[in-house]
């Protein structure tokens, strides 16, 4: 047998053996039965539920899409009726935010204006999230000539700034589609702006899809034999989905404020259709003359307690899907 | 009588989660004499590295000292001011930190952040301390140190970086070096370089060092005396070879018994004899039936996969289009692996086994060479029948276990994976087969229900091979498999791993940089240097007579292997 040190320990080192009673041995690995299941949306639907912004963003955004859903629960009265008798009249009973110009009141043209404004932003943000995701993911996994021509593109356009790219589309679309009405315009108004905003969600797929698709657990699926494009909408693109979800939901607020901008030049929606946008740009005379200003507070405070309920909610998932967050052990 | 010149008694720590405290460390104690080396072992969540960082007052921000106190030459650190603290560390308290690709400051030439250190410290300012810089990278044994302090750390091998950290470490002459795992990121030859290194300079400077490692052999080897903890508390500290000799602790004793480098050869050797008797016999019968049946892939070789000349090369992108370079990853590598054997294939990170594994498993093309399936040249393979077939028999196990299963399948679809893919089976026979496989692996039916994050490295290495057995394969290439996992886990797999080979007739293609696992699980070992063979023998021939000097580096950087145990 070796020898054992014969010098006696110093103090403070002496051979120590912890009683066996402090840490009991555990089989290594043991599971953790007493909570339920979870996967990745579940939890991360749990980290929402515990976020106070998120619960803030839901009631903003809850009432905003009850309002678009029924607007006739908030006021009777007829958004299109104007009575010119009452111009810029005040606040009175029945009518609590007044008439503006043209006598039409401000109350009900607000609530009914929700109903553009989501539905331009919404349409929006589907379209460009569908057509980025697709774009990106394919560049993304396939890479070589098919990422370098998704990405030339996307750069082209991206460079071209949104709003100026959607006044030029616009106006060209108004020439040639002159009476469009509710559904045309915002048709056009979605077009225009998904031509130009889709990049932005092309390169953020494209580089999740890059991190994602070297991990070991896509070419573990490769070896079971499983075809690239299974490997690709199976593997890949649900475990990028948490950045492209997150962009989607900041961008619907960003879209919502560029149909009013558009509006407000007057080359957004066509005139005749309730929204935010085209009152705002109505109102603009106001500010000049300095009197009611309310004619111009209720559709501006609407667009933006509208979007900042989407950006508070995309800071909110941001939060929750954020993998680091989200890391164990 | 002289002083302990660091004593920890009965030290606390924790980190808040939410309202509550989560006990990190429980009640440690110890103490580190001038000029001694102590190393702290355990496992990853044991709380060695938190007492080394409440040490140096870096513990993150959710953590804090609860109880306990922490004197260094006497004074207590744990409860001292900010300024105190930071006074204290760097000039009498150094710090090799674990990772040394994230530790240096990419943006700065490696002098400047050294040079950096010693102003900090007060020691020297402006020529002077870059005199010093250059004398210390020197002393750290960095060639050419001149050169090298203007150097940027990527163009630093980790080695080196590593080296630059220790002399960063020791720029102030600290009493005590703090070194948490200092070398755990390195190749085995470059840890033992860098200890060697380390050993020698701490004592030239009289410097008390404390080890933090996982590495059982490497801390015996390295310390004077031992401390072991284990879930936050020490559970046995005594004299190095004490501890190694007779552990009285169950959990030392654990340790000591699956602890790779350490363990019996003799032992070893026939309990894979055993494996491999059974295993091919199993294989044979398994072989026979290839051989006769026409449904299978393969003719039921005695050689189940073969690989002739081997050679894979990758375009290196240059400064310019017209200037790619090229870089020979693997050159000219045969080798034949045997029904119902396991063949390791062994080397340094850059050695390209990891190609090899990948040409294997027809991930990649070889630039030449062919890989042979059962007789049957898988680069001729055509169609999507074929190719399925060729992937039913050969199946991988990879090295990380959080990335090796999708986080977003549960363990069960995970498994059934492969099934689904193949077309196997009705609803009810998979989840069958699902159930048969978990029980292989050892883990309850519980877990199928399960998502990757809610388990633990281990389990997930046992999904891991459950899902590569699912297609009842004849072939799994293990690459680095249990590389990343601590050593009683790692003991497990290996064990589970050679039951299951003994059970199913399985041939292992084992890739691995650790020389010390392959005793456990091989019986052919094919080691690898720079893309090249560099010898091809048995397990016995090559740990009691190995022929290449690489090998021999090799064998002889495998820390604590020298070691003798009674038993």
């Amino acid at each position: 047998m070796p020898e054992i040190p014969t010098t006696a320990p110093l103090p403070g080192q002496d051979h120590f053996v912890a009683p066996l009673g402090e840490t009991p041995l555990e089989a290594t690995g043991t599971l953790d039965t007493s909570r339920p299941p979870e996967s990745q949306w579940k939890e991360a639907w749990k980290n929402l539920r515990r976020n106070v912004l998120f619960w803030v963003s839901a009631i903003i955004l809850g009432f905003v899409l009850v309002v678009v859903a029924f607007p006739g629960l908030f006021t009777d009265l007829n958004p299109l009726k104007a009575d010119l008798s009452r111009s810029l009249e005040g606040p009175s009973s029945g009518h609590i935010a007044g008439f503006d110009k043209q006598g039409y009141d401000v109350f009900a043209r607000t609530i009914y204006g929700a109903r553009a404004s989501v539905s331009v932003g919404v349409a929006c943000t589907l379209v460009v999230t569908i057509l980025g995701l697709i774009s990106g993911a394919l560049a993304g996994f396939y890479g070589g000539w098919v990422d370098t021509i998704v990405s030339r593109i996307a750069d082209i356009f991206f460079a071209i700034p949104l709003l100026l790219g959607a006044i030029v589309g616009l106006s060209v679309l108004n020439n040639a589609w002159p009476d469009r009405g509710f559904g045309g315009g915002v048709v056009a108004v979605t077009f225009a702006l998904a031509a130009f905003g889709w990049p932005q969600v092309t390169r953020i797929a494209r580089s999740a899809v890059l991190e994602v698709k070297n991990l070991e657990f896509v070419d573990a699926a490769r070896a079971i034999g499983a075809s690239q494009a299974r490997n690709l909408w199976r593997h890949v693109v649900p475990n990028a989905l948490a950045p492209v979800i997150v962009i989607a939901t900041v961008s619907l607020g960003i879209f919502i404020v560029a149909e009013a901008t558009l509006s407000f030049l007057g080359i957004g929606l066509p005139y005749g259709v309730v929204s935010w946008g085209n009152d705002i740009s109505a109102a603009q005379n106001q500010i000049r003359s300095g009197q009611r200003l309310g004619v111009l507070f209720w559709p501006a405070s609407a667009l933006a307690v509208t979007v900042l309920g989407f950006i508070l909610l995309g800071d909110a998932v941001q939060d929750a899907l954020d993998p680091k967050s989200r890391k164990k052990d | 009588m002289t002083e302990p010149l660091l004593k920890i008694n009965d030290l606390h720590v924790a980190f808040r989660q939410g309202r509550t405290m989560v006990p990190a460390v429980q009640g440690a104690s110890l103490a580190v004499y001038p000029g001694q080396t102590v190393a702290i072992v355990g496992e990853s969540g044991s709380g060695k590295s938190t007492t080394a960082h409440a040490i140096i007052g870096l513990l993150p921000g959710t953590g804090q000292v609860t109880d306990g106190e922490i004197l260094f030459e006497g004074r207590d650190i744990a409860h001292a001011s900010k300024k105190d603290i930071v006074a204290v560390r760097g000039s009498k308290i150094g710090l090799v930190p674990q990772d040394p690709m994230s530790n240096l400051n990419p943006l700065y030439r490696v002098g400047k952040q050294i040079k950096e250190a010693l102003e900090a410290a007060g020691i020297a300012k402006g020529k002077a301390a870059d005199a010093r810089v250059i004398e210390l990278l020197e002393e750290a044994g960095l060639p050419d140190a001149e050169r090298r302090a203007k150097q940027f750390p990527h163009e630093f091998s980790g080695g080196m970086r590593q080296r630059a950290l220790i002399a960063m470490g020791l720029a102030a002459r600290p009493k005590l070096l703090i070194a948490d795992e200092p070398t755990s990121a390195l190749d085995v030859t470059v840890q033992k370089q860098i200890l060697d290194h380390l050993d020698q300079l701490t004592d030239d400077l009289g410097v008390a060092v404390l080890l933090i490692t996982h590495d059982l052999g490497l801390a015996a080897e390295r310390a004077d005396h031992l401390v072991v903890m284990y879930k936050g508390r020490v559970v046995e500290s005594g004299p190095a070879l004490q501890i190694l000799q007779h552990p009285q602790h169950p959990y030392s004793q654990r340790l000591i018994k699956s602890a790779p480098s350490l363990a019996s050869q003799r032992l070893l050797s026939q309990q894979r004899a055993e494996v491999r008797e059974q295993a091919q016999e199993v294989a044979e019968v398994l072989a026979d039936e290839v051989a006769q049946g026409d449904t299978q892939f393969g003719e039921g070789l005695d050689v189940v996969v073969e690989a002739k000349g081997l050679t894979k090369v990758f375009p290196i992108p240059g400064g310019a289009p017209w200037k790619k370079s090229e870089f020979t990853a693997v050159d000219d590598v045969s080798f034949q692996l045997k029904r119902g054997t396991t063949l390791a294939i062994v080397g340094e990170s850059g050695s390209g086994k990891s190609t090899v594994a990948q040409m294997v498993l027809d991930l990649l093309k070889p630039t030449s060479g062919t890989v042979e399936f059962d007789g049957v040249d898988i680069s001729t393979l055509r169609g999507k029948k074929e190719q399925l077939a060729f992937r039913r028999q050969v199946q991988p196990v990879f090295q990380n276990p959080y990335a090796s299963l999708d986080p977003m399948y549960s363990i069960y679809r995970s498994i059934e994976e492969p099934l689904r893919t193949h077309k196997i089976g009705t609803g009810a026979e998979r989840e069958a087969r699902i159930r048969d496989l978990l029980d292989k692996v050892s883990l309850p039916w519980a877990v199928s229900r399960r998502f990757p994050n809610e388990l633990s490295g281990g389990q997930r290495q046992r999904v891991a091979v459950a899902r590569a057995l699912a297609l009842q394969p004849e072939v799994v290439i293990l690459d680095e498999a249990v590389s990343a996992l601590d050593v009683l886990v790692q003991a497990q797999i290996l064990s589970l791993l050679a039951d299951l080979q003994a059970e199913l007739g399985l041939s292992y293609l084992f890739i691995t940089h650790d020389l010390a696992v392959v005793r456990q699980i091989a019986d052919d070992v094919l080691v690898m240097e720079r893309g090249k063979l560099v010898e091809h023998a048995s397990v016995d021939e090559v740990f009691s007579n190995p022929r290449q000097e690489y090998t021999r580096r090799l064998l002889d950087a495998i820390p604590g292997g020298s070691i003798e145990l009674s038993r």
